[in-house]
């Protein structure tokens, strides 16, 4: 494949969107509080903590501190956003996100960026490709996946409008902003239509879904793409739907194909209308040091290999 | 404010009596953990005399908070708040039973627990949260968290008493429960605590240590927490694990074994003569 089209649009950080959406939110409601883990300029909430010093905790390198203390605010009637980097919010701080804010029902937004590998240069210790898969297993969680930009500043304010708990998944890399659409908490968005095969995708991987369709298409393959932006609670219907339509599901996400959005489809398939399934994802390997873009065509998370996936399991029809 | 004589004996007699619920209700359930229930007995029913709440009203924006921070002591907690009315006290022998609002470990399920706790560790991080929100909204309500001194042992606590003494947080009370001996044996054996009152002020904080059964000495540090200004107070209690029943006293074997039969028997006997002195 060439240069992908979406390469030419503007491209922003989900992360970016992140703190425009707190600084807003800030401005709206006094019970906005927001805490990080001595990441704040990466993670932007230095935006908000700029703008309201007096709601912003920055609570140093401790990520289960962070969690805890969240935890205490949504029980005194704030609404804490909490982020660090993915791997540490959901991951060092898992055990406090289990008992105390999931546990609790407490109304606690975990927003956590530099997910997935296209974290790049720093390796492997700073990679999340576990997060949605080890933050789906607590109850009382929703967990939003946003594909672009503007999508995570929609996701960002649904959550605050919506009580307990949440675990919002953003990126570190600018990533093309793809066209307007309508957010809806749990609604998967049918972005292009196709009756061979149905793309389900989240995250980055949603635009990289859209120009494997574009790619298919030219060789005869009608693939819908679906963007799962809510992976819990998964939206079944659509997802069903769209297999039952195409009768072959690839599911593409920048994380491991254990137990991510490839799970979770893969749980609601088999229970209600199996069908050839394949995942694009991490396989099961750790990453490594290098630039985004050379990550995600080592590991194999490009539209390249989401269009030779499709092929496979329209095959296998 | 000091405590006079005749108030001090009516809270001795308040402990003898929740020692006895407490046990009996371990006991019913046939599972929990008698040596720290019975060691932090007059530190909650201090705090339980102290507590601004409003049983009827749970939720009322302006009580004080109390975190469970070492969960496991979650009879006494349901002992204290069924004292104070916030659900019949008839309850109390569904402890641990299926489908109670009184689980093994404190839920927010139960009528005047704020936030869940059993995991040692989280209590004080939770505490300072609900800190930080009372001095957004210039609340007048405090904060309390007991913990256990084996809990001590966790990274998070000291996480946390980090954060509350950067945040001045003077409307927050850690009170540990320093019985000195933890699941698998006494403290210092397992892993060397020290003097938590020492590490607690090298962190910035207030520390006073009292003799956690004491009654006189732990409602005088309440006192002198609430007027010390500008650092969290931690109140270093010191007390006997498995307090008031001689066999238990002091043993690790009592953590998390229920005491049942001929011994409850002969423990109630021994409760029964606690002096209110």
């Amino acid at each position: 494949m060439t240069e992908p089209a979406a390469a030419k649009a503007e491209k922003r950080a989900t992360r970016e969107a992140y703190g425009e959406a707190l600084l807003e939110l800030g401005k709206e409601n006094k019970d906005i509080v927001v805490l990080d883990a001595d990441l704040s300029s990466s993670t932007k909430t230095s935006v908000f903590a700029k703008a309201f010093p007096e709601r912003f905790f920055n609570l140093g390198v401790s990520e289960q501190d962070l969690i805890g203390t969240a935890a205490g605010l949504a029980a005194a009637g704030k609404i804490p956003f909490a982020s660090t980097f993915a791997l540490f919010g959901a991951g060092r701080a898992w055990e406090q996100a289990r008992n105390d804010v999931g546990r609790g029902n407490l109304n606690v937004k975990m927003a956590m960026t530099h997910a997935g590998i296209t974290v790049g240069e720093d390796g492997a210790s700073h990679q999340c490709n576990e997060d949605i898969a080890i933050m789906r297993v607590i109850p009382n969680f929703t967990i939003v996946s946003p594909a672009d930009a503007p999508e995570a500043k929609k996701a960002v304010f649904a959550a605050a409008g919506q009580k307990g708990p949440f675990y919002i998944r953003l990126g570190r890399e600018a990533v093309p902003v793809m066209g307007e659409r309508e957010f809806k908490l749990g609604k998967a968005q049918t972005l292009r239509d196709g009756s061979d095969v149905a793309i389900m995708a989240t995250g980055i991987m949603v635009c990289e879904a859209l120009q494997a369709a574009e790619a298919l298409s030219k060789e005869g393959v009608s693939a819908m793409v679906v963007n799962i932006h809510t992976i819990k609670p998964i939206d079944e219907q659509a997802v069903v739907e769209a297999a039952k339509k195409t009768g072959a599901v690839v599911t593409a996400e920048e994380h491991s194909i254990i137990g991510g959005l490839g799970g979770a489809v893969a749980e609601v398939l088999s229970e209600n209308h199996a069908v050839p399934l394949k995942r694009v994802g991490v396989r099961d390997v750790f990453g490594e040091s290098g630039k985004a873009r050379e990550l995600l065509e080592k590991y194999g998370l490009t539209a390249k290999n989401i269009a030779a996936a499709a092929k496979d399991v329209v095959k296998r029809k | 404010m000091p405590v006079d004589e005749k108030k001090l004996a009516e809270l001795r007699k308040k402990a003898r009596e929740t020692r006895k619920t407490v046990l009996q209700m371990i006991a019913g359930a046939a599972s929990g953990h008698p040596g720290g229930s019975l060691s932090c007995i007059e530190i909650m029913v201090a705090l339980f005399e102290r507590l601004r709440l409003d049983p009827k009203n749970p939720h009322w924006k302006e009580r004080d908070r109390f975190v469970m921070s070492k969960g496991h002591a979650a009879p006494v907690l349901y002992a204290c708040l069924a004292d104070k009315g916030f659900f019949p006290k008839e309850e109390l022998k569904t402890l641990r039973k299926l489908g109670s609002r009184l689980q093994g470990h404190p839920e927010t399920t139960t009528p005047g627990v704020d936030v869940p706790t059993g995991s040692l560790g989280h209590g004080l991080s939770m505490a300072n949260g609900m800190a930080l929100a009372g001095k957004l909204d210039k609340a007048k309500w405090r904060v309390y968290a007991l913990l256990g001194d084996g809990e001590c042992d966790e990274g998070q606590v000291w996480e946390a008493a980090a954060t509350a003494a950067h945040h001045k947080l003077d409307n927050v009370v850690a009170i540990v429960d320093r019985n000195m001996v933890q699941l698998d044996g006494p403290t210092e054996e397992i892993k060397r605590l020290g003097n938590l009152a020492e590490k607690f002020r090298s962190f910035g904080w207030n520390a006073i240590e009292v003799d956690g059964h004491d009654f006189g000495q732990i409602m005088g540090a309440l006192d002198a927490a609430e007027g010390f200004k500008g650092k969290p107070t931690a109140l270093i209690a010191l007390t006997v694990k498995g307090k008031g029943v001689s066999f238990a006293e002091g043993k690790a074997a009592y953590h998390g074994k229920p005491i049942v039969g001929e011994e409850l028997e002969k423990a109630l006997i021994e409760l029964e003569g606690m002096k209110n002195d």
